[in-house]
């Protein structure tokens, strides 16, 4: 059995975040997987899960979140070998400190060693990355700027929008993909919902055909057109 | 008009008409934001001196707005000026004020543009529906609307404004906290955007009637207005029998009908024209388009599209979903995630728009029969009327080619 567990959907989950949870589960039962899917609510205990999805929120939310993620047994999991992928405060609040709601400077989980500032202004737009031999789409719209830790790897090399720097975006460490490709990143992105469904099962998956693949290539067409 | 203008208010408001009279002339549309803009141009303080003297009601919220606009109007009765085309900005309120001498105005506001009309036209009253995730790549963050609605009520000039506002809607709770409200208790499904308290952020604690958090920030128990199966407005029943479909719209109804009774309207007249509204600006109306019957309904985030899927029956009928990204629509479709399209199982579903494929994949994925088409003429016909959800720009292409049946 595949646990899938989408942490606080309700506080990050500003952006259809918790379609992710969806797409990497349907991709698995239609491979036949056994999957479960869990929506952990902020009232929750946070259960044993080999895959976690943290989406996006507001300032707030997002402070809230990182308090509850940190009074439960989310590090050590996964330290234990749990699987994460983040998007947008996600990403932020796994790493060493983020600042919100103006300047103040929140500590993070301190899981990944990178850091998060505000930048001067929103980042809100297509997002194109080149994650080695793919290409990663989506939208984001934040307002943060992280810098990577030594030896922090990012996720990929922006062809279009902000990312993390204006240079490149998200991280991948171990067994944590992050990406500022806020809301149904999976769902945009058949390859990725696969690499980090195969890298949970350690196997190679059989390929599957669905209406993504359709929603992929025109995606791809229209950013690369610009 | 109804008051003396200044001379240079004057020529604003001759300027918004002639540009209006000659944008109808052209063809070019109804031209009721292009002739505002000219006239506040000429005059920055026109909606200022055009609303002087007038008793006006104001709408916002993020859905809703338009048909409880109307609503108003029609309960009201008699001529009552409004801005009946949704253009819901200073340029739009301006054209419609500016297009009637009646001394009662119904305006529907855009959320982010309230602050400013609130204090150009000193309302009356203001009706304060809901707020829920709509446009995030323009509107950003909900609950900074709901700081900048807060506020603008809590400005000393604006306590002589009665707010009409929503008690299940906890950041409309939270965004009138120092105004003069009347409580509405009525239906309000979707609640995603405030499951945490707009106060501190801790979570809400919520039973089936109610809800509040350890730092105070509870429901307001004094409500004035209840919808259950009945609806009473200050201890008063009133009788509402709507032809517009929806728990939504008797919200809605409820809502406009609060506003009327603060301006001592008979509620049992007002709520008798209420009921025969049939269609707003095309909304639920059945229209035909080449051999097809089509029920239209306009959903445009993830609360529009929660409420506009509950008045599907289970199954049987075809439904039609089109959905864009220009302008109006916003740009990104994350949000198609956040309805519950597993709704439409059982239905078969057509899809089209400039993201049929992102809405094609969402279904997909949430297990509904889904067919994606290029082109709306490719869609086969059905034999009974057919359900069409569209967000905006789709909802207007869609509008202006189709008949009335
Ligand atoms: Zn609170």
């Amino acid at each position: 059995m595949l646990k899938i567990a989408v942490l606080y959907p309700d506080l990050l989950g500003t952006y259809g975040d918790a379609g992710n949870g969806l797409v990497v589960a349907q991709r698995a039962e239609r491979r036949g997987i056994d999957v479960s899917l869990t929506m952990v609510e902020m009232t929750d205990q946070i259960p044993e899960a080999d895959l976690y999805l943290l989406g996006g929120g507001e300032d707030g939310p997002q402070r809230l979140a990182c308090e509850l993620l940190a009074g439960q047994e989310f590090a050590p999991r996964v330290a234990d070998g749990a699987y994460v992928v983040a998007v947008c405060a996600g990403l932020q609040l796994l790493g060493q400190s983020f600042s919100i709601e103006g300047d103040a400077v929140v500590p993070g989980l301190g899981i990944v060693d990178v850091t998060t500032r505000r930048g001067s202004s929103r980042s809100v737009g297509d997002l194109l990355v080149s994650v080695g031999d793919h290409l990663l789409v989506g939208f984001e719209n934040h307002g943060g700027v992280t810098m990577l830790g030594e030896g922090v790897e990012p996720l990929g090399a922006l062809r279009l929008g902000r990312g993390n720097d204006g240079s490149v975006d998200g991280y991948c460490v171990d067994r944590i993909w992050a990406t500022y490709a806020h809301g149904p990143v999976m769902a945009l992105n058949p390859w990725f919902a696969d690499t980090v469904l195969a890298a949970v099962l350690a196997r190679p998956l059989e390929p599957l055909v669905t209406m993504a693949d359709r929603l992929y290539a025109e995606r791809c067409q229209t950013l690369l057109r610009g | 008009m109804v008051t003396r203008l200044s001379l240079r208010a004057h020529g604003g408001a001759i300027a918004t008409r002639a540009v209006n009279w000659l944008s109808r002339l052209s063809g070019r549309g109804e031209g009721t934001v292009a002739g505002g803009r000219v006239g506040l141009a000429i005059c920055p303080t026109l909606l200022q001196q055009l609303a002087r003297g007038r008793e006006i009601v104001l709408v916002s919220g993020t859905n809703g707005k338009t048909t409880t606009t109307a609503m108003v109007a029609a309960g009201w009765g008699g001529e009552v000026a409004t801005n009946a085309t949704g253009a819901n900005m200073p340029a739009g309120h301006v054209a419609a004020l500016v297009n009637s001498r009646s001394l009662r105005a119904v305006l529907e506001v855009d959320e982010a543009w309230l602050g400013q009309v609130v204090e150009a036209v000193q309302p009356a009253v203001v009706i304060l529906l809901n707020l829920s995730r709509d446009q995030l790549d323009r509107a950003n963050e909900v609950r900074q609307l709901a700081q900048r609605w807060r506020a603008v009520f809590s400005l000393r000039g604006q306590r002589d404004v009665t707010v009409i506002a929503n008690a299940n809607d906890p950041l409309v709770v939270f965004a009138t906290a120092n105004a003069a409200v009347q409580w509405c208790d009525v239906p309000t499904p979707w609640l995603s955007d405030a499951t945490s308290c707009p106060n501190c952020t801790k979570p809400l604690a919520r039973d089936s009637s109610s809800y509040g958090c350890s730092c105070g920030f509870t429901k307001p128990t004094t409500a004035t207005t209840i919808l259950r199966d009945e609806l009473t407005v200050g201890g008063r029943e009133v009788k509402l029998d709507l032809s517009l479909p929806g728990l939504f719209n008797r919200a809605n109804a409820a809502m406009a009908l609060s506003a009327l009774d603060v301006l001592h309207v008979d509620l049992g007249n007002a709520a008798q024209r209420i009921s025969t509204l049939e269609r707003i600006a095309g909304r639920f109306e059945t229209r035909r388009w080449k051999e097809h019957r089509i029920r239209l309904f306009l959903a445009k985030n993830p609360a529009g599209f929660t409420a506009a899927l509950s008045t599907i029956g289970n199954t049987g009928s075809d439904v039609w979903v089109a959905i864009n990204a220009r302008g109006a629509d916003g740009r990104d479709p994350s949000w198609l995630y956040d309805v519950p399209f597993e709704l439409l199982k059982g239905h078969r579903v057509w899809c089209w728009g400039d993201r049929r494929l992102d809405l094609a994949a969402r279904l997909d994925y949430g297990g509904v029969d889904v067919r994606v088409v290029d082109d709306e003429r490719d869609v086969p016909v059905s034999s009974g009327v057919v359900t069409l959800l569209a967000n905006y720009t789709a909802f207007s292409d869609f509008l202006a080619k189709s008949q009335s049946c």
